[in-house]
């Protein structure tokens, strides 16, 4: 308790309120990025992957609102998203042809509105309960709402769903919503303007109150809080993004699915959340992006991509649970002392060997998929451009080699590059 | 202490009782603190001195008897309620929020004395009651050097420390300290027993401590539980000169 390192007392939070620009910079910068975005990538397919981003981030940002800001474990946040994308679907379909003066982009708060309102009714039963407990009821209700998919088949359009068509609603400003740029802008802005008040929630008393009751909710009681309304609270106004962010889907893909409610879809909002690391506000945008782009990009490659995302996501509980927003702030003590050069080479001598194991481990599951699944297509497969047998013992060999040596040599640069890391991290304090 | 003999207790205890199952942990304790006195509870481990403060705050709920705050009921309710009408606890076991910074920790613990409740459409940065009070209360409890530090990162004496800091954030008239000094070096034990006699000036303070030097030092009256039963309450010295304590539970340690 003596033996202070640094006896200057840090500026202590000023009152007066900061300028304006460093007030709302960021989000100036975020809002000129999303604007500029179409002109880097210009293609129909990466314009309708940013489109699914945009959707995914608000998606991501409301579950984090749950998991890493309360402290909540759900498994059934794509009810909110699937049910505010359906009523958004239904609103649309019920203005068609009737000279509506709705336009398009209004649409999405019906999508946000039913996502409030069933957060409210689900957060009544599902948050009188905290921990386990909690986890296993939102389990329930995802349950339930899936299955009544199957009942309602009317409502919830059965095997084909509900299909809506976003070009005939009245042409405000003369948009059409046609063509895919303009649902881009649509989403670009919907999603700023949602992830703009998430960020401003997390810095209110409420957002404060509800880390406080992540870290410790028995304490929170003690002063002075009911942690049952703070849970509710966080569940149903989760509840609400996530609802914009389903009628956002619902008019980008123009076709709602009961799929996108069920458990799976609950399960991908957890892996983006979590892969892109929950202690940090930017986390779920980042993950969003990340795994919504290696879904298409997997899928794309290989049948079994959901197996390689299950390595991921174990990958990262185990080694970075911080997520990759953990990894890039982990980068900032450098930046700030100007050390990254000296730590960057080293990283790179660990992806290398890191990319050989992966490269390994990959051949091992596209050879056991060719054999035991598309046994029809025979033993003759192509990987990496590469076409040889499976069915020989020569690219087991070889791919296991790949996996064992890489691992070894990853887990070798990986020592040596925290080693390196702490020394430049700690740089400032030798003498 | 400018408080009529008259006047309501700050807490009354009458008949409490407490059972886990067939165990009888509180055997109807009847206890009355006059507003503003310091008051300490001590006894032999398992006596039920914990038990005791989670009945009062509302943590468990009594199997009889009633609590009195100020005259009002408080029995059985929630911990929250309790907290709202002005009695604060710490805890044995460091309790804080170790994720949240030091200022975030006591800041938490102003905002709903400060009538911001739930609000979640101000920005908490802007508020500047609170933030001010924070800040005193920083300075009060010696560390406002350690603002930004995330709390759970704390040498173990600054979480106790920041523990009496959330205690006395909300501004609570009567707070109940458990143990404040266990685990303390004999240094940090007398830094502590400051910061305490100065936080419960004009305040009701009710603690529970092992360190009998610490207890006759700031005590205006101390109460003795043995087996859930108060056994003797009263000043120190009439305590240390009680038989029945001496050989209940100080027996040959107190000279």
């Amino acid at each position: 308790m003596n033996q202070k390192i640094d006896t200057r007392i840090p500026a202590l939070p000023s009152g007066r309120r900061s300028s304006f620009l460093a007030r709302y910079g960021i989000w100036i910068v975020v809002a000129i990025v999303l604007a500029g975005l179409p002109y880097v990538f210009s293609s129909g397919l990466a314009l309708s992957t940013m489109c699914m981003m945009g959707t995914m981030i608000i998606f991501a940002l409301s579950y984090n609102m749950l998991l890493g800001q309360t402290g909540l474990l759900s498994f059934g946040h794509a009810v909110f998203f699937g049910l505010g994308g359906f009523l958004t679907a239904w609103a649309m379909n019920a203005v068609v042809g009737t000279d509506s003066p709705l336009p398009l982009f209004l649409f999405p708060i019906i999508g946000g509105f039913t996502g409030l309102v069933f957060g409210v009714i689900f957060g009544a039963v599902s948050t009188r309960r905290s921990g386990t407990a909690f986890a296993m009821i939102t389990l329930g209700i995802a349950e339930l709402v899936s299955s009544s998919a199957l009942i309602l088949r009317h409502f919830f359009g059965g095997e084909e769903g509900i299909t809506v068509d976003r070009t005939d609603m009245i042409h405000l400003f003369g948009l059409s919503f046609g063509p895919q740029i303009q649902v881009y802008y649509l989403i670009a802005v919907w999603c700023l303007i949602s992830a703009t008040a998430m960020y401003a929630l997390t810095c209110t008393p409420f957002g404060r109150i509800c880390n406080a009751v992540r870290d410790n909710a028995e304490r929170v009681r003690f002063i002075g809080y009911n942690t049952q309304t703070v849970r509710f609270m966080a569940f149903s106004l989760s509840g609400l993004f996530a609802g914009i962010g389903g009628g956002l889907a619902a008019i980008n893909f123009e076709i709602m699915n009961s799929a996108q409610m069920g458990v799976g879809e609950s399960g991908a909002v957890i892996l983006m959340t979590y892969i892109g690391g929950i202690g940090n506000f930017a986390g779920p945008i980042i993950g969003a992006v990340v795994v919504t782009y290696l879904q298409l990009m997997l899928s794309d490659i290989t049948d079994v991509w959901q197996l390689y995302f299950g390595l991921l996501f174990i990958g990262m509980v185990m080694y970075a649970p911080n997520g990759l927003a953990g990894l890039l702030a982990l980068q900032q003590p450098l930046l700030q002392t100007r050390q990254l050069h000296r730590v960057a080479p080293y990283y790179a001598l660990a992806l290398a060997p890191g990319l050989v194991a992966i490269t390994g481990l990959s051949m091992v599951i596209e050879m056991t998929y060719q054999l035991s699944v598309k046994t029809a297509a025979g033993p003759a497969m192509e990987f990496f451009g590469v076409t040889f047998n499976a069915n020989v013992p020569l690219p087991w060999i070889i791919a296991v080699v790949l996996f064992a040596a890489g691992v070894w040599l990853f887990l070798r640069a990986a020592r040596l590059a925290g080693h390196v890391y702490s020394e430049a991290v700690t740089w400032r304090k030798m003498p | 202490m400018t408080v009529s003999p008259n006047s309501v207790p700050a807490l009354e205890l009458s008949g409490l009782e407490k059972s886990f199952g067939p165990m009888k942990i509180i055997r109807g304790i009847d206890l009355d603190i006059p507003s503003g006195e310091r008051h300490a509870v001590i006894g032999p481990n398992g006596a039920g001195k914990s038990t005791l403060f989670h009945l009062i705050s509302g943590h468990y709920r009594p199997s009889g008897g009633t609590v009195k705050l100020h005259g009002d009921d408080i029995t059985g309710l929630q911990p929250e309620l309790i907290a709202r009408r002005g009695l604060s606890r710490s805890f044995q076991v460091t309790n804080i929020f170790p994720q949240l910074s030091v200022w975030e920790n006591v800041r938490c613990a102003t905002l709903w004395a400060m009538g911001y409740k739930y609000s979640f459409w101000r920005n908490v940065e802007s508020l500047t009651d609170a933030r001010e009070r924070t800040e005193q209360i920083l300075t009060e409890i010696n560390m406002l050097d350690r603002w930004n530090m995330p709390a759970g990162v704390l040498a173990y004496a600054e979480q106790r420390a920041l523990e009496i800091g959330l205690a006395i954030a909300s501004n609570a008239d009567t707070i109940l300290l458990d143990e404040p000094m266990a685990g303390m070096s004999h240094g940090e034990t007398e830094h502590m027993v400051g910061l305490i006699r100065q936080v419960s000036e004009n305040r009701t303070l009710l603690m529970i401590e092992h360190d009998m030097s610490v207890v006759f030092d700031l005590a205006d009256r101390i109460s003795v539980l043995v087996y859930g039963e108060v056994i003797a309450s009263d000043t120190p010295e009439r305590i240390k000169a009680n038989p029945a304590v001496q050989q209940a539970y100080l027996g040959t340690e107190v000279v």
